[in-house]
């Protein structure tokens, strides 16, 4: 038996699968494809699927009852060898003002990096980021596709305090700051767009295996932005990505 | 009017739990829920409750509540010297409350966590299929001092109650905590894995109901893995030596090597341990 995928046992309520430890689409692509496998079975007992880079957690809410079928159910589940080639998802389109007064550390990873800050934003607007998870704070999305030239380690100190919708960057990690936290990241700009709304059904808009860009906006425009969203006029813009 | 429970005092740190939320830990939300489902579904038991409805939580040192109209409540989990208008009450049975009473807590006799069940559970607000406090979820995340918190009113005379229902409160003096191995056990050596489960380790005070620390630091060599899935009871160990030992709040992905996994007994008993007691992990086997 080959070594990936892993399946075992996480305690009483939980039945964890790992595949190769990776961080690329393609597998991410067969761990989303298992996904939706498994969320295709009726389970006897109430359980929700999530996934990360190379991993599949199925949590029941309650002490599992037959982990022995569980398991053989689980394990011919994702024996199949048929994965789709062909991948259809979504793209955001993520507004982002770059502004200075919001990328408060555009000018030091200009310095370190030794490039101008607008080739910066050229470079962080460019790539169709891939969405692999959702996970750390309600709404975080876990990116790939930073440009290598961006790579740069946090901050020494974290700040104690960083800004609602402040976008930064992380060793090889972009991302969007859901709600003002405590982080170590460099900020490079902010987005107006709520990532998690508490308040709405499906609180947060994005699935795993989703797409993100990036496009800059004017301090006008992202106050515009701001404004169709506090009266529920905003709407993402979206259009299909085939790979 | 709605009756409510005025907070005169908030005590040290109390939220409301039900059994948490479930289905959106795929936006990043935490599970959430009572620490204890053991002492939180016995005093909703008594009182003839579902099995999770929203109970108050509380730690150590409990509040000062005021009831604005006559109900019943039962008190399961820590002894924490709970009296009704100056009067002692027990624990795990049902109190008769009525309208102006006042309950208070006194000196902590045993555990750490106690939890008040009210018929009906309390009717805070419900977000994501859960009454459970959690800062940025829901409005209020911990009692405050003038806090307004409401229960139903209900034909009491209706309700059977399980006053028969038998307690246990040895677990809070157990210092073994049970746990599995976990996806990245296999990473320690043998002497390391020998001293996991030879050693006593202390609760340190920096544990919350995010995640339970460990005081002694634990010297390995374990290398970060690539963000994965944790969940309550997943015991991460960090490169510089930090045992943690995830709770109910939680979040839903972590990139330390996880290696135990506690079971949902050893939660329970961790979940009554004071920062400052000592503990051990014993290993079953599936």
């Amino acid at each position: 038996m080959a070594e990936f995928p892993k399946i075992s046992q996480m305690g009483e309520r939980g039945i964890l699968i790992e595949f190769e430890p990776e961080i690329n689409p393609e597998t991410l692509q067969k761990v989303l494809f298992f996904k939706k496998t498994l969320q295709k079975e009726l389970f006897k007992q109430k359980v929700e699927v999530i996934n990360t880079y190379n991993s599949l957690l199925i949590s029941y809410r309650f002490t599992i009852e037959d982990v022995y079928s569980e398991f053989s159910k689980v394990k011919e589940l994702i024996s199949s060898r048929n994965i789709p080639k062909i991948w259809k998802s979504q793209i955001f389109h993520i507004p982002v003002c770059y502004d200075e007064e919001f990328g408060i550390d555009l000018k030091l990873i200009a310095k370190e990096k030794n490039i101008e800050v607008d080739e910066i934003i050229r470079l962080h607007t460019q790539p169709v980021y891939q969405l692999y998870f959702i996970g750390f704070l309600p709404g975080f999305l876990y990116l790939g596709g930073l440009d290598k030239k961006l790579e740069i380690s946090r901050k020494n100190t974290p700040r104690k305090s960083v800004k609602k919708g402040a976008v930064g960057i992380g060793e090889k990690q972009t991302g969007i700051y859901p709600k003002s936290s405590p982080g170590g990241w460099q900020i490079i700009g902010n987005s107006p767009v709520e990532l998690f709304d508490k308040k709405k059904e499906i609180p947060c808009p994005f699935s795993a295996g989703d797409h993100i860009k990036f496009h800059q906006v004017s301090k006008d425009e992202y106050l515009k932005i701001q404004n169709e969203i506090e009266s529920g006029r905003f709407k993402f813009k979206t259009e299909i990505y085939e790979a | 009017m709605k009756p409510e429970i005025e907070v005169l005092q908030p005590g040290l740190f109390s939220t409301i739990q039900d059994f948490g939320r479930f289905g959106f830990q795929k936006y990043g939300v935490p599970h959430s829920g009572v620490m204890d489902r053991y002492a939180g579904k016995l005093c909703n038991l008594i009182l003839g409750n579902e099995e999770n409805s929203a109970v108050m939580e509380i730690t150590m040192q409990g509040p000062q509540l005021k009831f604005s109209a006559s109900t019943r409540v039962c008190i399961s989990g820590a002894d924490l010297s709970a009296s009704l208008n100056g009067n002692p009450v027990h624990r795990n049975q049902i109190i008769e409350i009525s309208q102006d009473d006042i309950l208070r807590f006194g000196k902590r006799n045993s555990g750490f966590r106690a939890y008040i069940g009210i018929p009906g559970g309390f009717d805070t607000e419900k977000i994501m299929g859960s009454r459970s406090w959690y800062e940025g979820l829901t409005d209020n995340f911990r009692l405050l001092k003038g806090m307004k918190i409401n229960y139903d009113l209900q034909d009491l005379s209706q309700i059977k109650s399980n006053s028969t229902v038998k307690t246990d409160d040895s677990y809070f003096y157990q210092s073994e905590i049970e746990v599995f191995p976990g996806p990245e056990f296999s990473f320690l050596s043998k002497e390391k894995e020998m001293i996991l489960f030879k050693s006593e380790f202390t609760i340190a005070e920096t544990s919350n109901r995010m995640a339970i620390q460990i005081k002694e630091p634990f010297v390995n060599d374990l290398k970060p893995i690539i963000t994965g899935p944790v969940m309550p009871g997943s015991v991460q160990l960090t490169p510089s030596g930090n045992i943690i030992i995830l709770a109910r709040d939680c979040q839903t992905t972590g990139g330390y090597p996880r290696i135990l996994q506690l079971s949902e007994k050893g939660l329970q008993v961790l979940s009554q341990k004071l920062p400052g007691e000592k503990i051990a992990f014993r290993k079953v086997e599936f």
